[in-house]
Order: C-alpha cells, then sequence, then structure tokens
C-alpha cells in the first residue's frame, strides 16, 4: 500500500512542467476552439452571440470555407501522388552502389534542409515575371511565365505553390524511401530473380510490397502537410492571385492576413477544429484502407 | 562479352539520368546562390549566364544589413535554443516519472497524453494567440518560447528508451541508496545519449524552421523576429530590390545546410526512425 | 562451527507473499519462517517458480510481503527502504553501469553515501584487490569477461560492508567450467570476509557445495531446513529427496516394499544387486562412467538406478535382476503429503 504511494510526490513534480505546459498550449485551446466554433461573430468580431452547433455546419457549407477546401483538396490531389511517386523514383535511381553514389544521394537529400520560408522564397524569385530565372529560360514555351507570371496567373498559380511544396518534400521523402529501399532483405530480390522475375516484377512483386508500410506513412504524412500548407501561401501568393482567391487554403483562410475572416473569430475557431476533423478523417481512412493491403513483416 | 556491354550501358544510362535529376533538383538553389553572388542588390538583371563567374558579396552584404540579418539569426538561434534544452528537460523529467515510477491512474494518463500528439498546430494557434496576447507576450522572446517547451513526441521517445534499460540496474542502484535524480542524471539520460542527441537536433531544426507560431505571435517587432518570418521583409520592397532576397535566402539557408552535415547520420536516424520497419 | 548459536542476522517470520488478487490470485510465498545466524551461508534452493527469488526480494526491500515479518540484525525492517537495510545485492545479470568504469561502479554505492573522495578510491581499490580487479579498473563493463563481470556486481557488494549479502543466481550467466572455478572463490570469499551470505539457486550441487545450511523451497512451501548433509540424508518430503543428489533418489510407488499409503525411496548409491533382495527388475540400459558405473532398470514399469562400484560385476541389458538394500536405507514418505515418516 505505501510503496504504491511513495512515488507520487516524485511523479507529481516530474511531470509538471510538460503536464502544465500542454494542459495549456495544446489542451485548452483545442477545448476553447471549439467551443469558440459556436460563435457567430459580425465583421469587426467584438460582437458575438452563440449559435450553438449548427454553426460548424454553417461555417462547413460557407462560400469561403468550401472554396478554401476546394483548394486544399487540389492542393493534395497534386502533392501527394506525385509526391510519392516522385520520391519512390529518385529512391530507385539512386538505390545502386555505384561510385559517387553518395553525392547524387546527397543532392536528392538536399532540399530537407530548407524551411517553409526559404523554399518559398526560392520559388518566388524562380518564378518573378520577367526577372525570374525560370521565366526567362522557359517563357519561349510557356509565355505565362514572362507574363503576368504563374504566381499571378489565377490558373496557374496553385500549380506554383504545389511546384514549390513538391520540390520541399523531395528531400524528406527520398530519405525515408531510400530507407525502406535499403531494409528490404536481398535474398528476397534474389530468390525472385532465381524464379525468372525481370526488373518491373520484381519491382512491383518484391519492392512495393516489402515498403509498403512505408509509403503509407509518407503518403499520410504528405497530406497532413498539404492539409496544413500555409506558409507557402502566405509568402508566394498571399491567398490570391484575388478576386479568385485561387490559392487559399483552409490555414490561409483562418490565418492569412489577407483572409476574408481574419477577424472573425467564431468562423475561423470552427474552421480550425474542422481542419483538424478533416486531418484524422483522412489520417484513419488511409491507415483502415490501405493497411489490408500492407504487408507488415514475414 | 555482350552481356558486359549490355551492363556498361545500363550503367552509364542511370548515370545520366542521375546527372539529369540531380540538376533539376538543385537547380532552384544554384540558380537563387549565383542570382545572389552575381547580380548587384539593385540590379534588375538576372544573370545571362549560368557560370560561376564575376562573384560578387554585395548582393548578400546588402541583405544583411538592410533586412537586419544578423539580429534575425541571433533572434533564429536563441529561440532555437532555448526550446530545445527545454524541451529535453521536460522530456528527460515526465519520461522518467513515466518508466521507473509508479502512481495510480498512470496508464490512461500516458495515454491521454499521447493523444495529444494528435492535436495538430493549425487548430490551437487560434488560441494560443490569444492566450499569449493575454499574457502580454506578443512580440516577446518569451511568446516564442514557452509554448513549444513540451513534446509529446519527445516523451515518448525518451521513455521508450527508458524502458528499454534492464530494470536490474534500477534496483541495483535503489538498494544502493540512488534516488531518483541522481539515477535520472548519472545513469538513465547518459545511456540514452544517442536518442536525446537525435531529439535535440530535431527539435533544434523544427524550431528553426518555424514559420506558423512565430508569424502570429511577433507582428512588426524586428527586434524579436526569427529569420523565418523576417526574410520575407526583404521581398516587400519594390520589385527592382528583388536580388535582395536571394541574399537573405544564402544567408538564411546556409546554418541548416552545415548543420545537416555536419549531422546527417543523426538526422536520418531519427528521421527513420519511426518509418521504416526492420 | 555450531550454526544457529548465535543471534539471529536475518529473521523472517511467516512470510507470506500473494500476487494478484481474486481467483487469479498467486501465492508465490506460502508462510515461510527462516533464521539466518551470523556468519551463514544460507542458501535457498528451488525450482523455477518455487519463491526463492521472491523471498530474497523481500529481504532487500525490492518487494512488501503480503503478511509477516522481515528482521535484519534484530531490527524490524517491513518499513524499511532498501538502502537503509544495510545490505547489498548481486543481480543475475550484475546490473553494472554499462557507461561508467569499473573503478567508477565500484564506488558508485560510496558516492551516493557522500563519502569523499580519496576515502572512495581507497574502499574501491580494497575491494577489487580483494576480488583480483585491480588491473582492470580503467576498462568498463562493455570490455571485460563474464566472469569479470560479475567480480565488479561482487566488488560493488562489498565496499559498502553490509549485515548481508544477497545473491541471485550470480552464477547462472557463466558457462560450467567458470562456475565450478567461481564456486570455490565465493566460498572463499566468504570465510575471508566473514559476513552472512544469502543466496538464491535452482543448481542443487551449488547448495550442497557453498552452503553451511540450506533452505529447500517447493510452490512457496519450505520445505526443510538443514546443513546440506542433513539434507542429503534425512530429507523431510519426497520432493526434498528427489530434488537433492544426482542421479536421483529413486521413489518407489505405494505399495512397492511397504503399505499402499508410504511412498519408500532409495539412494542410488544404496540400491545393491543382492540375492536376499526383494526387487525384481530387467537391466534396461547400462552406463559406463569411469568412476561408476549406473545401472537402469525397470521394475514393473518404476523405473530405477543404482550405482555400482566399476569393478563389480556387470549384467548386461535385458538381464533380470534382484535388487535389495540396508533396512536403516530406506526412506519412507507419506502417500498423501509426502512427508517423511521415517
Amino acid at each position: 500500500m505505501k510503496r504504491r504511494l511513495r512515488d507520487v510526490p516524485w511523479a507529481l513534480a516530474m511531470l509538471l512542467p510538460s503536464l502544465a505546459l500542454i494542459a495549456v498550449w495544446t489542451v485548452y485551446p483545442l477545448v476553447k476552439a471549439i467551443q469558440n466554433g459556436h460563435l457567430r461573430c459580425d465583421v469587426t468580431g467584438t460582437k458575438c452571440r452563440d449559435a450553438g452547433w449548427g454553426r460548424y455546419v454553417d461555417v462547413f457549407k460557407s462560400r469561403e470555407f468550401q472554396h478554401a477546401l476546394s483548394v486544399s483538396l487540389k492542393l493534395m490531389v497534386l502533392t501527394v501522388p506525385t509526391g510519392l511517386v516522385l520520391g519512390i523514383a529518385l529512391a530507385v535511381l539512386a538505390d545502386k552502389q555505384l561510385r559517387g553514389i553518395g553525392f547524387f544521394r546527397t543532392a536528392f537529400s538536399s532540399t530537407v534542409a530548407t524551411s517553409v520560408a526559404v523554399a518559398s522564397l526560392v520559388w518566388f524569385v524562380l518564378l518573378q515575371p520577367q526577372i525570374g530565372v525560370l521565366a526567362d529560360l522557359f517563357s519561349g514555351i510557356f509565355p505565362v511565365l514572362k507574363n503576368p507570371g504563374l504566381l499571378n496567373d489565377p490558373g496557374t498559380a496553385l500549380f506554383a505553390v504545389a511546384l514549390s511544396s513538391i520540390w520541399a518534400n523531395l528531400g524528406f521523402t527520398f530519405i525515408i524511401v531510400t530507407a525502406a529501399l535499403q531494409s528490404v532483405p536481398r535474398d528476397l530480390y534474389e530468390s525472385a530473380y532465381v524464379d525468372g522475375a525481370g526488373s518491373f516484377t520484381r519491382f512491383t512483386n518484391v519492392t512495393i510490397p516489402m515498403i509498403a508500410p512505408t509509403l503509407l506513412f509518407v503518403g499520410v504524412v504528405l497530406t497532413t502537410r498539404a492539409l496544413q500548407t500555409y506558409g507557402e501561401v502566405a509568402l508566394l501568393t498571399g491567398g490570391g492571385p484575388n478576386p479568385q482567391q485561387s490559392t487559399t487554403t483552409i490555414p490561409y483562410l483562418i490565418y492569412g492576413k489577407n483572409s476574408l475572416i481574419h477577424n472573425d473569430l467564431g468562423t475561423k475557431s470552427a474552421a480550425a477544429v474542422l481542419l483538424f476533423l478533416l486531418s484524422l478523417i483522412f489520417a484513419v481512412v488511409q491507415f483502415r484502407g490501405l493497411e489490408k493491403r500492407v504487408h507488415y513483416g514475414s | 562479352m555482350a552481356a558486359d556491354t549490355v551492363r556498361g550501358a545500363r550503367k552509364a544510362g542511370r548515370y545520366v539520368l542521375l546527372i539529369v535529376v540531380a540538376v533539376i533538383v538543385l537547380f532552384p538553389i544554384y540558380a537563387v546562390l549565383l542570382q545572389a553572388l552575381k547580380s548587384g542588390p539593385d540590379s534588375l538583371d538576372h544573370p545571362r549566364s549560368l557560370l560561376p563567374v564575376d562573384l560578387t558579396l554585395s548582393t548578400i552584404r546588402a541583405a544583411w544589413t538592410q533586412g537586419n540579418l544578423g539580429r534575425l539569426l541571433l533572434n533564429s538561434v536563441f529561440v532555437s535554443l532555448m526550446v530545445t534544452v527545454g524541451v529535453v528537460i521536460t522530456s528527460l523529467l515526465a519520461a522518467y516519472a513515466f518508466a521507473f515510477l509508479e502512481f495510480p491512474f498512470k496508464g490512461p494518463l500516458f495515454i491521454a497524453f499521447l493523444a495529444t500528439m494528435l492535436v495538430p498546430a493549425e487548430v490551437t494557434v487560434v488560441i494560443n494567440e490569444r492566450t499569449a496576447d493575454a499574457l502580454g507576450w506578443i512580440n516577446s522572446y518569451q511568446g516564442l518560447i514557452v509554448p513549444s517547451l513540451a513534446s509529446t513526441f519527445g516523451v515518448f521517445l525518451v521513455r521508450q528508451v527508458f524502458l528499454q534499460l534492464p530494470g536490474e540496474m534500477r534496483e541495483a542502484a535503489s538498494l544502493d541508496g540512488v534516488g531518483h535524480v541522481r539515477f535520472l542524471w548519472e545513469v538513465a539520460a547518459p545511456l540514452s545519449r544517442p536518442t536525446l542527441g537525435a531529439l535535440a537536433l530535431f527539435t533544434f531544426l523544427g524550431t528553426w524552421n518555424a514559420y506558423l507560431w512565430p508569424s502570429q505571435v511577433i507582428r512588426g517587432d524586428r527586434a524579436h523576429e526569427t529569420i523565418q518570418i523576417g526574410l520575407e521583409r526583404l521581398k516587400n520592397n519594390d520589385i527592382s530590390k528583388i536580388n535582395l532576397v536571394t541574399g537573405g535566402l544564402v544567408v538564411a539557408a546556409l546554418p541548416i545546410f552545415v548543420m545537416l552535415v555536419v549531422f546527417q547520420r543523426q538526422l536520418v536516424r531519427g528521421l527513420t526512425a519511426g518509418a521504416v520497419k526492420g | 562451527m555450531a550454526y544457529g548459536s548465535g543471534v539471529a542476522q536475518v529473521r523472517l517470520e511467516h512470510i507470506t507473499k500473494t500476487f494478484g488478487t481474486g481467483d487469479d490470485a498467486v501465492r508465490a510465498v506460502d508462510d515461510v519462517s527462516i533464521d539466518i545466524a551470523h556468519h551463514e551461508f544460507m542458501i535457498l534452493l528451488g525450482p523455477s517458480g518455487c519463491g526463492k527469488s521472491t523471498l530474497l526480494r523481500m529481504v532487500a526491500g525490492l518487494e512488501d510481503p503480503t503478511s509477516g515479518e522481515v528482521y535484519i540484525a534484530d531490527a524490524l525492517v517491513n518499513d524499511v527502504e532498501p538502502k537503509a537495510r544495510d545490505i547489498a545485492m548481486v543481480f543475475q545479470s550484475y546490473a553494472l553501469y554499462p557507461h561508467k568504469t569499473v573503478r567508477a561502479n565500484i564506488e558508485f554505492p560510496l558516492k551516493v553515501r557522500g563519502v569523499s573522495k580519496t576515502e572512495r578510491a581507497a574502499e574501491a581499490l580494497r575491494a577489487a584487490d580483494v576480488l583480483g580487479l585491480a588491473d582492470y579498473m580503467h576498462r568498463k563493463p562493455g570490455q571485460l569477461s563474464g566472469g569479470q563481470r560479475q567480480r565488479v556486481a561482487l566488488a560493488r557488494a562489498i565496499v559498502r560492508n553490509p549485515a548481508v549479502f544477497l545473491m541471485d543466481e550470480p552464477l547462472s550467466n557463466l558457462d560450467a567450467k567458470l562456475r565450478g572455478d567461481t564456486r570455490a572463490e565465493l566460498v572463499d570469499l566468504h570465510r575471508r570476509l566473514d559476513t552472512t551470505i544469502l543466496y538464491v539457486t535452482h543448481d542443487q550441487v551449488e547448495a550442497m557445495t557453498m552452503g553451511t545450511r540450506v533452505a529447500v523451497l517447493n510452490q512457496g512451501r519450505l520445505q526443510q531446513i538443514g546443513t546440506p548433509q542433513q539434507v542429503y540424508d534425512q530429507p523431510a518430503t519426497a520432493f526434498v529427496a528427489q530434488f537433492i543428489g544426482t542421479p536421483p533418489m529413486n521413489l518407489l510407488p505405494a505399495g512397492m516394499l511397504g503399505s499402499a499409503d508410504v511412498h519408500v525411496g532409495i539412494r542410488p548409491e544404496h540400491l545393491e544387486l543382492r540375492s536376499d533382495g526383494n526387487i525384481h527388475a530387467v537391466v534396461r540400459q547400462v552406463e559406463h562412467l569411469g568412476h561408476e558405473i549406473l545401472l537402469i532398470g525397470d521394475a514393473a514399469g518404476t523405473k530405477l538406478i543404482a550405482r555400482l562400484d566399476p569393478s563389480a560385476f556387470v549384467p548386461k541389458v535385458g538381464d533380470p535382476v534382484v535388487f535389495g538394500t540396508d533396512p536403516g536405507r530406506l526412506h519412507r514418505f507419506d502417500a498423501a503429503t509426502g512427508e517423511r515418516v521415517s
């Protein structure tokens, strides 16, 4: 009896810092945001009224949110499959013990060193109409590059943001998939080879199934990042080009300087909670849906 | 013989592909680097050729002074270090409690703790910004540092390592009269050094690269901006000064590139720890 | 030396330990009382799961008894922390700190108690000398052999100068040859240090060769305490009779050689080929060990082992034989309880 309670004062003291911090900066905000989501505020954000759970449905159905949702989903569709495929392709390409392969592996991993701000600004500079290097090099083929520039054309702005994201995530994806490739036991390949399987067959029947759990993990991370896209938008396009707001993702809707609901606490909170739910749903769906087909060890 | 030629051709083909892809991946970095080193700060010109000749540091220097990059870097270093130290300490303490101490509700508490890992920053920032405001922490170092001082991921990671220490070692120590603090400091932490190192590296990088929270908590106070949010100031000049941005980018990205070259192994180990089975 | 005549250094009174509750409750230790005198080398012997380790840990203070009292040097220590009980413990896996040197490992208990640096170093060196470790002080456990690591664990225990040493199967991680050598070293250590040792093992050879007294446990219950010879010559239960001695005692089924409620036991060395005996068997195996011959026979379904002198006449496999023994060499155990009858 005594033994069980003896540790309690120590446990309290040691857990307090983490628990207090998490309580104040993670748990409380979540709860309060869910509560605030009930509020219906006027344009200045000063007068708010409790409108109950129905407010969440209203926000979800609102034009602003639906538009942001479509932007976020489009971004997701653009970046996740591409990111995965490119990551796999690069990892497979560099998965050979050639001389100097270390240099190439480092090169492919390099974008993992970029932050959101750095990566976004790099592409900002490159895509500037008239003077960006890419604009200059390719404007012959793609005139839009020169005027008004990829970032300022409502048709292409989101593609530009996606491009920046895909490039930035390449390093991360490459490193993880490479590690997964290296963990596949070589004798599986040898056995398939002896059975007469060509490289493509070996790839689809040995490589992909063996690294499937890792691909699932990468997929979830990329999806989460796509849904959380804020910095890229803030730095590249400011949510625009306006008035179409072609690149206003849900996070930008919530936090962006140019966002229409910038001062509306109630709507912001509701949108944030909805974003959270969305991320959860996607994560769960990906895990459930693909887990059945994913091979977890022999 | 024929097989050798085929293999040789394959190898050459692979090299070609590797080079092409490397060029594509590295191009943005190279182009920006070049623009930072070749053109003057006021020039609307971009390099006519892609060769590294006629280099000058004037753009970088101008970016440094105009953008107050020295102060920005200092802020980033300070904030990242403080958060890293804080996370390691709070994680060590909490992990110790979960791994070595017995107390009621330990199990459910840990699960609840883990559940908070699911809550992304995007949800909490809305309210945290108001909390920081209420505390008077807007435009301050506390505002940047304190909310990030605890990490459920860190606690989870360190607890894993602690649980792998032989139970008999803790018992032997307890027989020797070794108290909790001494055991943590002299035995548990030293034996967990690789993991602590990876945690420190990741926390430092994550804090250094953070954009969302700093952008909400620092509003216009140039003295407290981190490099990530201060950098964009350079792009708000008129378009003729766009080259300053490239200068700023070189300064901003360099520390991290260097750090990652130095800590390559830890980085890969940390990234793949959760992702790869076996 | 007459043990039991001095003041008991460790006293266990009616110790019971139950794990779990309700229907899943397991009684690991069931009403065990043991007195251990000064300078004894007391062995807790028994098969896995018999409760011996649990008992040791209760003396250490790593577990609390469900009921019963633990006394060390006449003081009740039930509520006393392990570090305050004046004991030292050597664990099965040695539990050394891998990142500290041998010296730091040995010094650690002293460091914790605030002993000065110079005194610590001197004490550590003394303990290391006793165990022949003086040349290894600067190494780390990872650079030592199993036997050396075990000695470091011992040195760390010695340096505390405790009233009682507790050892939990310290030899089981060593290979057979090393085990034999270390056994002798431990006995020698006991003599030199003149301390009290409480030692847990499942190996009856260790028990017989090292202990001054042996406490045999099975399924949480104390079967018998006595000197090795006593336990061997006069086993108190059928369990003890068959656990101690290699090859094990022959236990005849009820009815053979006695009444129906009694099992009769005969040690292999007392089972003789006699024309006047009344156990009829058929030879199944003959094992020549060099210094003796083991004759394994089948008496109506019961396996019998007899030790024969190598020069004796050896029957062939398949031969019918007759076994007999000195009546004084018979052990009788109650068929129901296993308790010794005579």
